[in-house]
């Protein structure tokens, strides 16, 4: 099997049958997020955005660039989790939540600004499908993904 | 037409899968990179990228005056959440339970 190029943008869309300000709530709120986040608590205070484990470690703490709930939201991403990530350089992570026909919005998840975080680009690859598959299942059942 | 009918559908085509696997090799291509090396009129990728479109498994963005496409992989992790996942345990499960007559029986 061909091992994939590590390209410096990633764009990954979802449709959640929920509204803009209900996902948006599921992305800015610890107790959601821990739900499907790799059990991570985010939150957005004072102009960052930070992710602690579930011990309390610090695992991310990026300046939000852009913040218009419910609708968008850009920061920057450094993964404090793992010390051969937290060594590159930062990235950037956009998110876009569109309301659409029949109750449904469309979340779009762009990382990009990865030319200098192969690593982290190889790293989120799986991880943002597995976040997104969680988030969706977790707005849509009420359950999280075990 | 369910979700989860337009990915199968989509992923029922071996240009289609060939099309995913370009993109999985490397992302954010334009339809003339797709095009090249593939047995087919540009007219016919085209038509292929937008059932994958349409099954959200490619999404495409602006750059300039070009559109790149990008593998969309988080349908395919939910098909395999909704449909694997449940068959897979469900045999595991039957394993185990096997595993545990046999041992109480012998």
């Amino acid at each position: 099997m061909t091992t994939m190029t590590t390209t410096t943008t990633q764009v990954y869309t979802v449709f959640i049958k929920a509204t803009p300000e209900q996902i948006w709530e599921a992305i800015t709120t610890p107790e959601f997020t821990s739900k499907y986040f790799y059990a991570a608590r985010i939150e957005l205070a004072n102009g960052r955005r930070r992710a602690y484990g579930p011990d309390g470690e610090l695992w991310g703490d990026e300046a939000i660039l852009e913040e218009e709930p419910p609708r968008l939201l850009v920061h920057g991403w450094k993964g404090l989790y793992d010390p051969e990530l937290a060594e590159e350089a930062p990235s950037r992570v956009t998110w876009e939540i569109e309301g659409q026909e029949g109750g449904v919005s469309r979340l779009t998840v762009t990382h990009d600004q990865l030319e200098g975080a192969p690593k982290t680009a190889e790293s989120v690859a799986g991880g943002w499908m597995y976040v997104l598959s969680g988030l969706k299942t977790l707005l849509e059942t009420g359950e999280p993904l075990v | 037409m369910t979700d989860d009918d337009a990915v199968f559908r989509a992923l029922a085509d071996p240009t289609r899968r060939q099309l995913l696997d370009r993109l999985f090799e490397r992302d954010g291509r334009t339809l003339t990179e797709l095009e090249s090396g593939m047995e087919m009129t540009r007219f016919g990728v085209m038509k292929h990228l937008r059932v994958l479109e349409e099954a959200n498994l490619v999404t495409s963005r602006k750059d300039g005056r070009n559109k790149l496409h990008f593998l969309n992989p988080v349908p395919i992790r939910l098909v395999h959440d909704r449909w694997i996942d449940k068959y897979t345990e469900h045999r595991v499960s039957a394993l185990a339970e096997l595993k545990t007559q046999l041992e109480e029986s012998a």
